[in-house]
């Protein structure tokens, strides 16, 4: 009896172990290679960076993740560290923590939400590791938490696609439904402000506007109910491609033909939502260039090197219509 | 009156039913189902197709819960489901061929059936907790589905894959007949068959069962096996309603809203008795009560109260002891008429301030 109870707690044991090790070596695969925790730069030249993504969800994440990657390799110059947050604030505290003890010389990372960053923004401040935010930034009073700020500007983004919006189709008394993204997150709050802003004093009345979490199945589903709720829309303005995808997906279900009877607009233009212009299905993109690896392999240098680098680095963004997408197309890198 | 009152499922029907005037009040057009190319469109219809996958899910949980069990590892199984499937669909030179595709749903199937048939043998024959055991899958499978899309959400154009999630069966939506289908079949076999008697003497007594013969072991391992099947396949109408797998974000909570269903249905979290159509109800109210949100156009900073609230009462109105107590409230309230309209009531307490609330 005692042998079974032996042989079973053994088994279970290594059943566990397993699974538990296949589970760890996926989701932080880039997260510690071996030994990695304690080259410093000066000594041979490699910048160890520690980066903290937001997740996986969207088009948009991806091709930023790769850029990042793709960038800060070792034949240029890099250790890169990579962990992905899961889209949970805790998950990048953790990360950056981890870093911190593993004494990175650079910490870098997309802030999933903009507030809560500055107790761990101060430890990393204490322990002398400059910190780059990509991407998103942090809404904190002490600006000194942090060297330097590359990205889009999210407020010009909404701005840009509200203007566009106001110029097509002000007079004709449009309906317009917008799907947010992350609740809390810098681009969901500024492309709603700059949205708003320049539809301002046009008629072109935004009757609904809920979260669809920047993910393409929640763009469906809060669409569905949007088509549900009311009858007459005429313009759906999602936050990014992914839950503009999601919400054809919901128009075509509902009989509707996306573009046509129902005009959408999205932020991003990443190439699922790129194709998607091209076809008609969607009828003005703006860019959001995701493409920063570059941008934050450069300043990291300089950082290091002690140079004064630019608080604000904002990424130069386009704007494409149906045509231009047909023909930027096959040339888009991502 | 009172045998309908006292009916289990009741109260999982008023709500459904409150949930669905709460809707037409505020959109009169709400339950109107239209015809539009030869397939039946409307709200109801969308809410059909949307509780697909969690029924599936809560189905499987149903039968594991009779046991005694649980199963937390159906939100990560949903999540490998769609990546193998998307990944066989994105690697094959031919998408849009019906050979491919059934491949890929085969290959999902069989690899979530087997991670079903591991928990129920960590469960049955290693007799480790239930709750333990399903939590390794639970953290792992998530990884798991990572590894096999690469940390990127796969997204594929197949259009016969799209039906699974997208697509029309005789006017209704093909995840609906599937996951209807599902429950029709496993309700019948259960119920028509001495297996559902089986499983309840299983949850209420494992080892009074198994010395008067019932086979406890081999029917623990069936019920987790069923429930990775069946996350499986609700993992396929998941990933092919975007045609995207989304390692992170598919499936996720799927678990605690099915054992939601469960619970509003009726069945008790301590096993034996069991109740499927309660499960049904309960998938039901789960998938009109995310609609009802948009419907109503609730602000995304009080979503998750407003449901909490609903989910509450819900519950509570269940509960038997809760239940009691307006029992004995209502009928505190008949018989005051009977006395003197003018005095004040010596025994009215807190309780029957209840009822009308």
């Amino acid at each position: 009896m005692a042998r079974t109870t032996l042989t079973r707690t053994v088994l279970a044991a290594v059943s566990a172990a397993s699974l538990f090790a296949l589970g760890a070596c996926s989701s932080d695969a880039g997260n510690e290679p071996a030994g990695g925790g304690d080259t410093v730069a000066a000594d041979d030249g490699v910048i160890t960076l520690g980066f903290s993504q937001v997740g996986a969800e969207s088009g948009w994440r991806a091709a930023n993740t790769k850029s990042i990657q793709d960038t800060l390799t070792a034949e240029n110059g890099f250790d890169l560290k990579f962990s992905d947050a899961q889209q949970k604030q805790e998950n990048q505290i953790q990360a950056i923590r981890s870093y911190i003890t593993q004494g990175v010389d650079v910490i870098a990372f997309s802030p999933v939400v903009e507030t809560g960053w500055d107790a761990v923004l101060q430890e990393a401040k204490a322990a002398g590791i400059p910190v780059i935010l990509t991407d998103r930034a942090v809404d904190s009073s002490d600006e000194t938490l942090y060297e330097s700020f590359i990205g889009s500007d999210f407020v010009l983004e909404g701005e840009m696609a509200g203007e566009w919006v106001a110029e097509q189709y002000d007079g004709e008394g449009y309906k317009a439904v917008e799907l947010q993204g992350t609740t809390g997150a810098a681009p969901a709050i500024d492309r709603k402000e700059g949205f708003a802003s320049a539809i301002e004093g046009t008629d072109i009345e935004l009757i609904d506007s809920q979260t669809g979490n920047f993910t393409r199945a929640e763009g469906k589903t809060v669409m569905e109910g949007f088509l549900n709720a009311h009858d007459d829309i005429d313009l759906v303005f999602a936050h990014n491609d992914d839950m503009g995808l999601g919400a054809i997906e919901a128009i075509e279900a509902a009989g509707l033909t996306p573009g046509e009877d129902i005009k959408i607009v999205t932020i991003d233009a990443v190439k699922d939502g790129m194709q998607a212009l091209a076809d008609g299905k969607i009828n003005y993109i703006v860019e959001c260039n995701p493409l920063l690896g570059p941008d934050l392999a450069d300043i990291a240098k300089k950082v290091l090197a002690g140079e004064e680098v630019e608080k604000r680095i904002v990424v130069k963004d386009e704007a494409f219509d149906q045509a231009a997408a047909k023909e930027a197309l096959p040339t888009r890198e991502y | 009156m009172r045998d309908v009152l006292r009916h289990h499922l009741f109260w999982p029907v008023a709500a459904l039913v409150a949930l669905l005037v709460a809707n037409t009040v505020a959109r009169p057009s709400f339950l109107a189902v239209t015809v539009r190319d030869g397939h039946l469109f409307g709200a109801p219809i969308d809410i059909l197709r949307t509780t697909a996958p969690l029924l599936l899910v809560a189905l499987g949980m149903t039968l594991v819960i009779a046991t005694r069990g649980i199963d937390l590892s159906v939100g990560a199984v949903v999540a490998v489901s769609g990546a193998v499937a998307l990944s066989h669909i994105a690697s094959s030179p031919n998408p849009d061929s019906p050979v491919t595709v059934l491949t890929a749903i085969a290959l999902a199937l069989v690899l979530c059936l087997l991670l079903g048939v591991w928990n129920g043998f960590l469960v049955s024959v290693l007799g480790i907790q239930p709750i333990i055991a399903t939590l390794i899958l639970m953290t792992a499978g998530r990884g798991v589905a990572m590894l096999i899309t690469g940390g990127m959400i796969t997204t594929v154009n197949s259009a016969p894959f799209k039906v699974l999630g997208s697509g029309f069966w005789l006017g209704l939506p093909t995840a609906a007949v599937l996951a209807f289908g599902v429950f029709a079949v496993v309700a019948f076999v259960v119920r028509r068959t001495a297996l559902g008697m089986l499983l309840e003497a299983t949850g209420i007594n494992p080892a009074a069962s198994r010395l008067s013969g019932v086979r406890s072991r081999t029917l623990t391992w069936t019920v987790y096996a069923a429930s990775g099947l069946f996350a499986g396949l609700a993992g396929l109408l998941i990933s092919a309603d975007t045609m995207a797998a989304d390692a992170n974000n598919a499936g996720l909570f799927i678990e605690l809203d099915a054992i939601l269903a469960v619970v509003i249905g009726g069945t008790a979290l301590s096993g034996g008795k069991f109740n499927l159509s309660g499960t049904l109800v309960g998938a039901l109210v789960i998938a009109t009560l995310e609609r009802t949100v948009t419907v109503l156009g609730i602000s995304p900073l009080v979503t998750p109260l407003f449901m909490a609230l609903v989910v509450i009462a819900v519950t509570l109105l269940q509960s038997p002891r809760m239940r009691e107590r307006l029992t004995a409230a209502r009928r505190r309230q008949v018989m005051a008429p009977a006395e003197p309209p003018s005095t004040a009531r010596p025994d009215s307490t807190p309780d029957s301030t209840e009822v009308k609330a």
